[in-house]
């Protein structure tokens, strides 16, 4: 864990509520699947956001406008400084992948998927991603996965745009192992539909992000855990239901 | 050259700041990135005599200047705090570390609080009578005289290291109860715990915490905190740990001038890691500016 200053380089809307920010700072020791915890002026807590790139000195996040904290992230501009503990959580573990890993995120799951195929794809691996939304203006990041070489596959629950259902409905190729990220209920979908094993992004409310309040922690097959701290990546066979 | 040094129950620390329990686990995280050792001391998580998990999630929710928590005492119990936290703090810390405990009835409490008494790390036994996170237990010795003596009364019997009792601001009269414990024999008093309150979530209007209410903590509690000190000072002779809402080295001196001996700094770790770092260094400086050459010197000092 690092506290460290960022300065926004670009922050703009890219789909419904939905923003992406670009940062420049220190980004060294931030791995995929972890998670940055910023100060937002006039909030008390910090706000814990995933890491969706972090590439030459540009730290990417993309937040979904939920609440107050994100609102008043959402009207950030160019230039702000912001205060933040990088470096947070387990991560992904890319070692586990096998030839055809197969990436599902589902609405403000996408984000990490983004540098985790980034770095399996320079491995030489055969992506599999499927990206799950609500409707057609929640979309995005499809293009910037097919850059990357990804079979990428796109669902939305309404039919607007893409397969119509929920990422399920799109899991029927053949891979080598998965990761996922997204809300519980589809966490949970993924979980029974998959046939391999996998790792699973958890999201819980926190007050430090750090490991040190147990704010957000939960019983797994190995042990209670902390989310913030020992997540927020669990692999399937530990996972409590 | 400003002094900060205090004594505490007959323990003198470098300084007052000591960060509270729940907020500072058993020290591990915090050494990843300071050494502890600059700390007057810690006050590690609230032990059990049994491990528990504590409350189902959510545990926490935000207000202004502040949070709630209901945690519910998670904590793996005293056994594996004796044979795995201890021995691990004891690498990494090198002075006397403060042990809270709560319980859930007088002979937890005794049972819990001799075994760590036997620890020769254990500087001082708090004894948490005041959380408010927990069924048929914790508050609720807090918040009557009679059950906050036996309390201290059991674990008095059992112990010889200073034991600080832990006060909730949830009651009447909290100079009641810190003259209640006192009378039996308590080494000091450590408060405010935290304050009951609750949130509600607007989007699917019910209560953002798992068991509806927790404790408030943070910036917003410290006036609360700070007239609880003043009464209780007023009230006993025993030594008081304030704490409450404290976030820099200008609430330290604001706490002691309310009478004061030590304070605890509980929210302020949680969304800076390095805010009791940055309080101890600031200490100092803020001693020069308001003419401070001994920091005892002035415990109890706006009275």
């Amino acid at each position: 864990m690092k506290n460290l200053v960022f300065e926004i380089i670009s922050n703009r809307k890219i789909a419904k509520n939905t923003y992406e920010m670009v940062l420049c700072g220190d980004i060294t020791d931030i791995k995929c699947g972890q998670f940055v915890n910023i100060t937002v002026d006039g909030l008390y807590l910090r706000r814990p956001i995933s890491v969706c790139d972090a590439e030459e000195g540009k730290l990417t996040l993309i937040y979904k406008v939920v609440g107050v904290g994100t609102e008043k992230m959402s009207k950030m501009e160019k230039g702000v400084q912001l205060d933040l503990l990088t470096g947070l959580g387990n991560g992904y573990d890319v070692s586990k992948a096998g030839d055809k890993p197969l990436l599902i995120g589902g609405g403000a799951g996408v984000p990490p998927m983004y540098k985790l195929c980034r770095e399996l794809a320079a491995q030489g691996k055969k992506c599999s991603v499927i990206l799950g939304f609500g409707s057609e203006n929640e979309v995005f990041y499809e293009d910037e996965f097919k850059s990357l070489g990804a079979d990428t596959y796109v669902t939305t629950v309404d039919g607007s745009y893409g397969v119509k259902g929920f990422v399920t409905d799109a899991m029927n190729m053949d891979y080598t192992y998965f990761y996922t990220c997204g809300p519980e209920p589809m966490l949970k979908a993924v979980y029974n539909k998959s046939v391999t094993s996998g790792q699973f992004s958890f999201e819980e409310r926190m007050g430090c992000g750090f490991g040190a309040c147990m704010g957000c922690s939960c019983k797994t097959k190995y042990g209670n855990k902390r989310i913030c701290k020992d997540g927020p990546v669990l692999e399937k066979e530990e996972i409590i239901w | 050259m400003v002094n900060t040094k205090v004594t505490l129950c007959g323990i003198e620390i470098d300084n007052p700041v000591i960060p509270a329990s729940g907020a500072f686990g058993y020290g591990q995280e915090f050494n990843e990135l300071y050494d502890i050792n600059i700390l007057g001391s810690f006050s590690f998580k609230g032990t059990t005599r049994e491990a528990r998990f504590g409350n189902p999630t959510p545990r926490i929710a935000e207000t202004a200047s502040g949070m709630l928590n209901c945690v519910g005492l998670q904590n793996p119990g005293v056994e594996h705090v004796i044979n795995h936290e201890l021995p691990e703090l004891k690498k990494i810390f090198h002075k006397p570390v403060m042990a809270n405990v709560s319980g859930f009835s007088v002979e937890d409490y005794a049972y819990t609080c001799a075994l760590l008494d036997k620890e020769e790390q254990v500087g001082w036994l708090e004894v948490n009578i005041s959380c408010p996170n927990v069924h048929g237990g914790g508050m609720s010795f807090g918040t009557d005289p009679k059950n906050a003596a036996a309390v201290t009364k059991a674990v008095k019997a059992v112990t010889r290291k200073p034991v600080i009792i832990k006060l909730t601001p949830n009651v009447t009269d909290i100079t009641e109860i810190a003259r209640a414990v006192e009378s039996e024999g308590a080494d000091g008093v450590s408060l405010i715990n935290t304050l009951s309150g609750m949130r509600i979530n607007l989007k699917n209007k019910k209560p953002i915490l798992s068991i509806t209410t927790g404790g408030l903590s943070g910036p917003c509690v410290f006036p609360v905190a700070l007239r609880c000190v003043w009464q209780v000072y007023n009230a006993v002779k025993i030594p008081i740990v304030g704490m409450g809402g404290i976030s820099t080295s200008e609430d330290v001196i604001e706490m002691m001038l309310a009478g004061a001996t030590a304070i605890e700094v509980g929210a302020a770790n949680l969304i800076d890691p390095f805010a009791s770092k940055k309080i101890i260094e600031g200490l100092p400086e803020a001693m020069a500016k308001y003419g401070i050459n001994n920091l005892s010197d002035i415990i109890g000092g706006a009275h």
